[in-house]
């Protein structure tokens, strides 16, 4: 029996009752820790804003790759070239158009930000095109290998210099190359208030964070409310996801996973199936790279290593490939515990222990330990050390993960492919009489 | 399983009394089957034509030359020793292989080359040699799945609000007929379980009524009973006799020769890719050749 099975059905509200429970845990545990060491209160509402962040782009992302991989099994590990086409190409169309003498080296088409999100959506699904029909013919471990040299074939492109600058309609625009790219667009916040006509009343709004957080309280409460935009995101990235599983289009997904020569067999074009998902899958990539990156001033190319990619991977299989659910989990628990957690720890071990000199190298560290049995160089080695030694910790988790639980917090592959539920279907009527071999069968 | 047993003892030979015993053993079924659809709609009289049909792997020649053609509403055996030819030759009819010569006709058109899946949409549908159900799904999943065209399958109609009811609507509908369908295959009980989990023989059960959904003119089945148990073997049989009555066409691999010679009207023999000869099964009970062909020439 899964997690699921025995939590889910005593909470209310089902799967998304689940997940409000797991981000309530989350936060409590955060805003306990902080307490209890004395945190002040804008530190912490800084790292609820920063966690709550990470949870939204992971579970996003998560989502997006439990289409390709959880759904419809394709191995896609070039999530992160798909992520970085769209920030790009959503700056190349929202950026202002070039003044010379100002910050930026390039301009850009000068368009609405919401085109610019469009336009990157739509451009990560394109290049997702350009891949799936020729690999999709091939088998999945090819998808693989393609995508993860296409994420790198799209971190070189935007690291060159013939992308750094060029003309497009008569406007002078670029990617950056190496040394980056200004994301000078309007402030997002100020752009989506501002469509509502709410950016005054945003402003008064931060304002009266005054009494809670002197001093600019701006920053914080930026953060704070882009975090709560990205979960709704979520949100709408989990009902779009939710509904595609539950239909015959999910259905068809789920046996291309399964067998897909059984769904050829059927009279299914699996790979016009198999493309839209990608093409689906890749937009929602590109979408969460921009949620990403939209806010961070600038990007840069070597940002979009591969390494992302096997986060999101990771993610999903905390969370339960097949599992929109579990999804939005693994990318939570991710972001809470692996990703930001070290971090986290570091940060409070520095406001306990101010003073702790760290040990500049294992040596140092090791040897107190084992001429007299002081522990403490070791520790605040390791701790100094965290962000490298994170990694490690990752890879030990998804070996024990792999060894002992497969398929993930939530079990495997659960949700109904159907528009209607399946389950309390038929009112069955007459007893069953018929036993026989088929009895025994099902218990296996 | 006491009642088709019962039905099914005796082993009278002939295609005619297989089918009486057919329509004894599913008198306690509850429904005749109704796919909703109007049945099978091939015109032709000799749906399925294989026209000197070929194809080598290599140096080895699997299908060397061969041709046959299916009547309609027979239900056909195709038999041959290991290595005959039978399964390649199936795969050509489907598609899943392309022939390197030759031509397959179906219901009069030539389908040579086309895609499984338009093949199958066609009318012309297979199931495999090892049951190949659909494991981390349902029966019930399974079974939704194979409809033609549902309208759901179009992605932009399952997500957009006010089109999504249309997608609902036909999802009701399907599973009124799955659940029909389950219920003439006797599985219904086991419609909320895993396919993984079922038994080979309700694999094979539940492939075929898979199948059945797609609204088949002429099923291609592959070793039906293969790993089946006896009584659950007869319950089949008397599937396939009941729909071959309603107008189904049938052609069927198969190795056990009793149980082709008891139930098909006629039989193809495949021997090294060839078509060795074709008849009746008592006609070719009688041949010498497949005789020798089955027991190595030296008989």
């Amino acid at each position: 029996m899964s997690v699921r099975d025995d939590v889910s059905a005593r909470l209310p509200g089902g799967d998304a009752g689940l997940i409000v429970a797991v981000l309530l845990v989350i936060y409590a545990a955060y805003v306990l820790i902080g307490v209890g060491l004395g945190y002040s209160l804008r530190g912490q509402l800084n790292t609820i804003a920063v966690l709550t962040f990470y949870i939204g782009v992971f579970a996003m992302l998560a989502l997006a790759l439990n289409l390709h991989w959880g759904y419809t099994g394709l191995f896609n590990i070039g999530i992160v070239g798909f992520m970085a086409v769209g920030i790009y190409v959503m700056a190349l169309v929202s950026k202002p158009l070039y003044e010379s003498g100002g910050a930026a080296q390039v301009g850009g088409l000068g368009l609405p930000l919401v085109v610019g999100i469009i336009a990157g959506m739509v451009a990560a699904a394109l290049l997702g095109l350009v891949i799936a029909l020729p690999a999709l013919r091939l088998r999945a471990d090819y998808l693989a290998i393609v995508t993860i040299a296409m994420s790198e074939i799209v971190r070189f492109s935007f690291l060159s210099g013939e992308l750094q600058q060029f003309q497009l309609l008569g406007e002078r625009v670029g990617f950056g190359g190496g040394s980056g790219l200004i994301l000078d667009f309007t402030d997002p916040l100020e752009a989506f208030f501002g469509f509502f006509g709410l950016w005054d009343a945003y402003l008064g709004f931060v304002d009266s964070f005054e009494v809670l957080v002197p001093n600019n309280p701006k920053p914080v409460v930026d953060g704070l409310v882009y975090g709560v935009v990205l979960l709704f995101f979520v949100a709408a990235f989990y009902w779009l996801l939710k509904r595609t599983g539950e239909s015959p289009f999910g259905r068809v997904l789920k046996a291309i996973r399964e067998d897909e020569d059984v769904a050829n067999s059927l009279g299914k074009n699996t790979n016009r199936f198999k493309i839209k998902a990608f093409m689906l899958g890749c937009a929602l990539m590109g979408l969460a790279g921009i949620l990403w990156l939209m806010t961070s001033g600038a990007v840069t190319p070597n940002f979009f290593r591969p390494r992302i990619t096997f986060f999101v991977w990771i993610a999903l299989i905390i969370g339960g490939a097949g599992s929109n659910t579990g999804s939005v989990l693994g990318g939570a628990v991710f972001a809470a515990l692996l990703y930001q957690g070290p971090r986290y720890l570091k940060n409070l071990v520095d406001t306990v222990l101010p003073n702790a000199d760290a040990p500049s190298g294992f040596g140092p560290a090791i040897a107190p330990l084992i001429s007299n049995f002081d522990p403490a160089p070791l520790f605040f080695y390791t701790i100094d050390s965290i962000r490298q030694l994170q990694l490690v910790f990752m890879g030990l988790v998804l070996i024990w993960l792999m060894h002992n639980r497969p398929e993930g917090m939530l079990g495997y592959r659960k949700e109904t492919a159907a528009g209607i539920p399946l389950t309390a279907a038929r009112a069955r009527g007459t007893a069953e009489t018929d036993g026989g071999e088929s009895g025994g069968g099902s218990d296996e | 399983m006491s009642e088709a047993a019962d039905a099914g003892d005796g082993d009278e030979p002939g295609v005619e009394s297989g089918a009486t015993s057919g329509a004894g053993a599913v008198g306690d079924a509850p429904t005749e089957l109704n796919l909703g659809s109007g049945g099978p709609s091939v015109s032709e009289e000799y749906p399925l034509q294989v026209d000197s049909l070929r194809k080598s792997f290599g140096g080895i020649t699997a299908v060397d030359d061969a041709s046959f053609q299916v009547e309609r509403g027979s239900l056909t055996g195709l038999i041959g020793p290991n290595g005959a030819g039978k399964s390649t030759t199936f795969n050509l009819i489907t598609g899943m292989l392309q022939p390197d010569s030759g031509t397959v006709t179906f219901d009069g058109e030539d389908i040579t080359g086309q895609k499984p899946h338009a093949i199958a949409n066609r009318g012309l549908v297979r199931t495999f040699q090892i049951a190949r159900e659909l494991q981390e799904m349902t029966v019930l999943e399974n079974m939704m799945l194979a409809p033609k065209y549902q309208r759901g399958e179009a992605l932009w109609r399952s997500v957009t609000p006010g089109f999504r009811g249309d997608v609902i609507e036909q999802e009701s509908e399907l599973l009124d007929r799955v659940w029909n369908v389950l219920e003439f295959f006797e599985i219904d009980h086991i419609a909320e379980e895993f396919a993984g989990n079922l038994s080979g023989g309700q694999r094979k059960l539940l492939e075929m009524a898979r199948a059945l959904l797609t609204d088949p003119d002429m099923l291609l089945l592959d070793e039906p009973f293969a790993g089946v148990n006896p009584s659950l073997e007869r319950r089949l049989l008397d599937h396939i006799h009941e729909l071959r009555e309603q107008g189904y066409t049938f052609l069927l691999v198969e190795h056990d020769m009793d149980l082709i010679m008891e139930n098909c009207e006629r039989v193809i023999v495949l021997h090294q890719g060839r078509v060795l000869t074709e008849g009746t099964p008592a006609e070719i009970q009688a041949n010498e050749e497949v005789i020798e062909a089955y027991l190595g020439g030296n008989v």
